[in-house]
């Protein structure tokens, strides 16, 4: 930090936001933050571990560049839906003030517990601090900032949050054959267009929410941030209850094993997943093309008399798709390779087969605890460029992750757009916002109805919630 | 209940009950009537008891939660648990059902239900101790369901008013279809019928998905009722609890209550598993030259301090502390243990060593200090529970259970570096992290880095099963590891002596 340069106020500034050059107070704050030995144990971010995968490839060194950087937090960062977001009230409130902000600076300083009154200070923080990115956590009972001044500790909690989830297409490398690690391609995005269909279905039709936001989180995955007030006030075992609920391959686990009738969110989301399993998975993943992954879908099956008879047949045609290799199960076992074979356990057997290879792969720890911390909304991701954007699941199907804009394209884009339509203010007329003359546009106008929805229903939760808690 | 009533009775009302008025006042309070056994502990007591009574059913109650943390600490299950606990209980804090006709019925619950509140006083001020309050109270309250009478239970059950609602017919026969799935995925042919809760209040069934959710509301077989009851349970119970912290300081006033309550709590505190110090292996002569070839048989809190202590040349407070009550523990004298210290602080001046180190060594010998210390001799070693209950360890410092204050990741890199590379002995150890029994992960290290001398000391019949118990003290931990490693040596001197 000491040795960032001093920020610059563009040109074009309004010249109310104008003026953030010397470090303010919460500088000052930050750095003693810095360097200040608090046990941080307890509480957890999606970051860390994520940061070393994203060094293995490099980020060209055009979008970290601070100018680039400080340009966007100064012209295109939507400060102001992102206070409304959180804030829940056009007045400030707690809700945004008593809200934890983490950065992470150029120098990959990692600094907690920031918090803001107002979205303007917010905006002066970030473009004099320039983060290459900034987490989002929960809202505590006192300022962030004043945890140390607390007299008692036990008056520094976390209070309220959005429910998250967090999925990320390395946790489909086990069954991925187009890419791996950091890299991904229309074809395995399709699991992210899956699992937000699955997802989203299962939030608001069983647990009856209704604001779920979902956002690129600019590589390779998706964040759901679960906005309504019920949801908001979820402690830990109940945030761990809906985890549970929704995760399939618990901890880790290899196989499925499915009871049936199935539950009616996975008979649900069966419903959602058998035809992307022929279309996304048989013929666009071909899971099962070589000896070695064609063995791992003869394990899953039941009898041995069937995987016999299916080794031998595959034995004998090399280079059998795996659309014809799934086919061949029902085949073979119909003309009956295997005397023993139980027909229940070997539907089963496919029904785990399908949702193993398709149903949402969560990072279920992301979603379990009130404190945990995650990427904001329309930051920029520092190795691809690419902004951090809303995403319509009404719509998700359209939603290409390449066509996402970078920064240094929406940067471009202002310029052309000034160049073309002039930066003079036509009098009377209102000034056209930088994110205006951008791609940006359309997923900061989804965002503002996304609040504008939220602020709608925010009343009348609240009334609700009231009245729960005086039940007892 | 004496003046307890202050922690839910508005100030207004308050003055009414000035004991200066209140002994000419009519009498406001009466015995209630227990219509059941079980109890969700939300009406307070009323009326007056005795001294006496306060302190005993207190103490009496004490005990049962002690015993079942206890069991929970050694990993019971719940039968084990329940065959544990019923002589217990039978003794302490007994209930018996409607239908004995005990004449002692009524004067049984209204023990147990004013020994409740009386500890949720002594038990409310700070976060941990309420924390653990609640989990054994709600363990308590599980046991003793699952010992009701099914009639009187269901009883109780109907008595709450807990807004219920039933599914009716009609919507049965609107969700005919998703019912009878989860009828049939519970392996039952019905149910006895099906409640209507929000979500949120039976977030176990929800997580185990054997409820179904539909627009925020979850349908419950009737049967599922204890989950229910035991959620709602603990979630008044927490309410309560801090409801009466905050209510707590005005208690103070009353000077016969605070000396009560405060050794209350304080027996709750420490709990600790003990470890007498008077039983060492006769082959074993600690020295201040000998810890580092000792240290082999160090659990890893006290490894790990070790360790640091070699590289760094220092420990911090709480660290010395720590290590400091072990190695007295294990047997090391006063001397040789300050001899040990000097040493090792390297670059350390002896003048700064006599002023600022020496004494606190001492001390924790009760060399020095009040009268208490000395007659008590100094501090015990702490307990694996004393290291898991306390704060955890800032940045720099070492003191504590690693199990607990280090990430999997950064245990299981430590572990192997002290040799542990067993494949299914880590991942065991890393689940056991995350259910954070963290001693059952110590136990766990320390079974496999003994396979070969338990397996001898079974076989052989030289141990019994007590003197291989689940490890509840780091002290524990050493001597067993190290009797276990010198198994000849000790056969021998029992032979000499014997
Ligand atoms: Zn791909």
């Amino acid at each position: 930090m000491p040795d960032a340069p001093a920020p610059e106020v563009a040109p074009e500034e309004p010249p109310s936001t104008a003026g953030a050059a010397v470090p303010t107070e919460d500088d000052l704050k930050a750095m003693e933050d810095m360097l200040d030995s608090d046990s941080d144990d307890e509480f957890t971010s999606s970051m860390p571990q994520k940061e070393e995968e994203e060094k293995e490839a490099p980020a060209p060194a055009r979008f970290t560049d601070p100018d680039v950087m400080r340009a966007f937090y100064a012209r295109l960062f939507p400060y102001r839906h992102l206070f409304q977001w959180l804030n829940h009230s056009p007045v400030p409130s707690d809700d945004f003030a008593h809200r934890e902000f983490a950065f992470t600076l150029p120098n990959d300083i990692y600094v907690r517990y920031q918090s803001f009154p107002t979205a303007d200070l917010f905006r002066k923080q970030c473009i004099s601090m320039i983060p290459s990115r900034f987490e989002i956590g929960p809202v505590y009972s006192s300022n962030p900032r004043d945890r140390k001044t607390l007299r008692k500790a036990s008056l520094f909690r976390p209070v309220s949050k959005e429910l998250v989830f967090d999925i990320d297409l390395t946790d489909y490398d086990p069954i991925r054959t187009c890419c791996t690690g950091a890299n991904i391609c229309p074809k395995c995005w399709t699991w992210m267009t899956n699992a937000i269909r699955v997802l989203d279905a299962a939030l608001r039709d069983d647990f009856g929410f209704r604001h779920v936001l979902w956002v690129y989180s600019g590589r390779r995955g998706v964040h759901a941030w679960v906005c309504d007030a019920r949801a908001r006030c979820l402690d830990d075992t109940r945030r761990k209850a809906i985890a549970g609920a929704l995760e399939l391959l618990r901890g880790g686990e290899k196989k499925l094993t499915l009871k049936r009738p199935l539950h009616p969110h996975l008979e649900r989301s069966l419903r959602l997943l058998r035809e992307p399993f022929s279309t996304d998975i048989l013929l666009g993943q071909d899971p099962w093309a070589d000896d070695t992954r064609a063995a791992s879908l003869l394990d899953a099956l039941p009898d041995a008399g069937l995987r016999e008879a299916l080794r031998k047949k595959w034995a004998a045609a090399p280079g059998r798709s795996s659309a014809s290799k799934w086919a061949d199960i029902d085949a073979v076992a119909k003309t009956g390779g295997s005397s023993t074979l139980d027909t229940g356990a070997l539907l089963e057997a496919k029904l785990g087969i399908i949702l193993e290879y398709t149903y949402p792969r969560l990072d279920a720890e992301v979603s379990k605890k009130l404190n945990h911390l995650l990427k904001s909304p329309f930051v920029v991701h520092p190795g691809t460029g690419r902004v951090c954007v809303p995403i319509d699941p009404r719509r998700v199907e359209e939603f290409d992750p390449f066509g996402v804009p970078t920064v240094t394209g929406l940067l471009n884009e202002i310029e052309a757009w000034d160049a073309e339509c002039g930066q003079e203010e036509k009098e009377g007329e209102k000034r056209v916002q930088d994110w205006e003359k951008t791609s940006l546009k359309p997923y900061v106008e989804y965002f503002r109805g996304f609040i504008a929805g939220l602020l709608k229903d925010e009343k009348r939760p609240r009334e609700e919630g009231e009245g729960m808690a005086t039940d007892f | 209940m004496l003046r307890s009533e202050h922690s839910r009775i508005d100030p207004k009302r308050r003055t009414v009950l000035d004991p200066k008025k209140r002994q000419f006042a009519q009498p406001l309070y009466k015995d209630q009537e227990y219509n059941f056994r079980l109890n969700l502990y939300t009406v307070p007591p009323t009326a007056e008891i005795t001294l006496e009574e306060f302190e005993e059913w207190a103490i009496a109650r004490l005990k049962i939660l002690s015993e079942l943390e206890t069991c929970a600490f050694r990993n019971r299950n719940g039968e084990e648990t329940l065959a544990y606990m019923t002589p217990l209980l039978d003794k302490n804090l007994p209930l018996h059902a409607n239908r004995t006709n005990s004449s002692e019925l009524q004067a049984e619950r209204k023990k147990d239900h004013y020994s409740h509140f009386i500890l949720r006083l002594a038990f409310s001020s700070t976060e941990d101790l309420r924390r653990r309050f609640s989990r054994l109270e709600t363990a308590l309250f599980r046991l003793r369901w699952r010992t009701d009478n099914v009639v009187e239970r269901q009883e109780f059950t109907n008595s709450l008013d807990f807004n219920w609602e039933m599914v009716d017919d009609k919507e049965k026969v609107e969700m005919a279809d998703e019912l009878r799935v989860m009828t049939e995925l519970a392996g039952r042919k019905a149910e006895d019928g099906w409640f209507k809760v929000e979500w949120e209040r039976v977030p176990e069934l929800v997580e185990q998905r054997k409820v179904l959710i539909k627009r925020g509301v979850a349908y419950v077989p009737v049967r599922e009722q204890m989950s229910l009851v035991v959620t709602e349970f603990t979630k008044r119970l927490d309410i309560a609890l801090e409801q009466t912290a905050r209510a707590l300081p005005r208690l103070d006033e009353d000077d016969r209550l605070s000396p009560i309550l405060a050794h209350l709590s304080q027996s709750f505190t420490a709990p600790d598993a003990t470890y007498d110090t008077s039983s060492t292996p006769s082959s074993l002569h600690p020295t201040a030259n000998n810890i580092d070839q000792l240290a082999g048989h160090f659990p890893l809190c006290m490894s790990n301090l070790h360790t640091t202590l070699r590289q760094t040349g220092h420990l911090k407070h709480f660290g010395r502390l720590q290590y400091t009550l072990f190695l007295k523990g294990m047997g090391l004298s006063l001397e040789d243990c300050i001899a040990f210290w000097r040493r090792s602080f390297r670059g350390m001046t002896d003048d700064k060593f006599n002023k600022e180190y020496k004494y606190n060594i001492r001390h924790a010998y009760g060399e020095v200090g009040g009268d208490a210390n000395r007659r008590g001799r100094g501090y015990s070693p702490y307990s694996c529970q004393k290291l898991l209950t306390e704060a955890l360890p800032s940045v720099g410092q070492t003191h504590g259970c690693p199990y607990r204050s280090f990430t999997a990741d950064n245990l299981v890199a430590l572990l192997q570096n002290t040799g542990v590379r067993d494949g299914e002995v880590l991942n065991g150890v890393r689940e056991d992290l995350a259910r954070q029994r963290y001693h059952v992960a110590c136990n766990r290290i320390f079974e496999h880095t003994h396979k070969k001398e338990i397996k001898r000391v079974k076989d052989d019949g030289l141990w019994g099963p007590a003197e291989l118990d689940t490890i509840l003290h780091p002290n524990t931990y050493f001597k067993r590891s190290f009797m276990l490693k010198h198994l000849d040596a000790e056969k021998e001197a029992a032979k000499a002596e014997g």
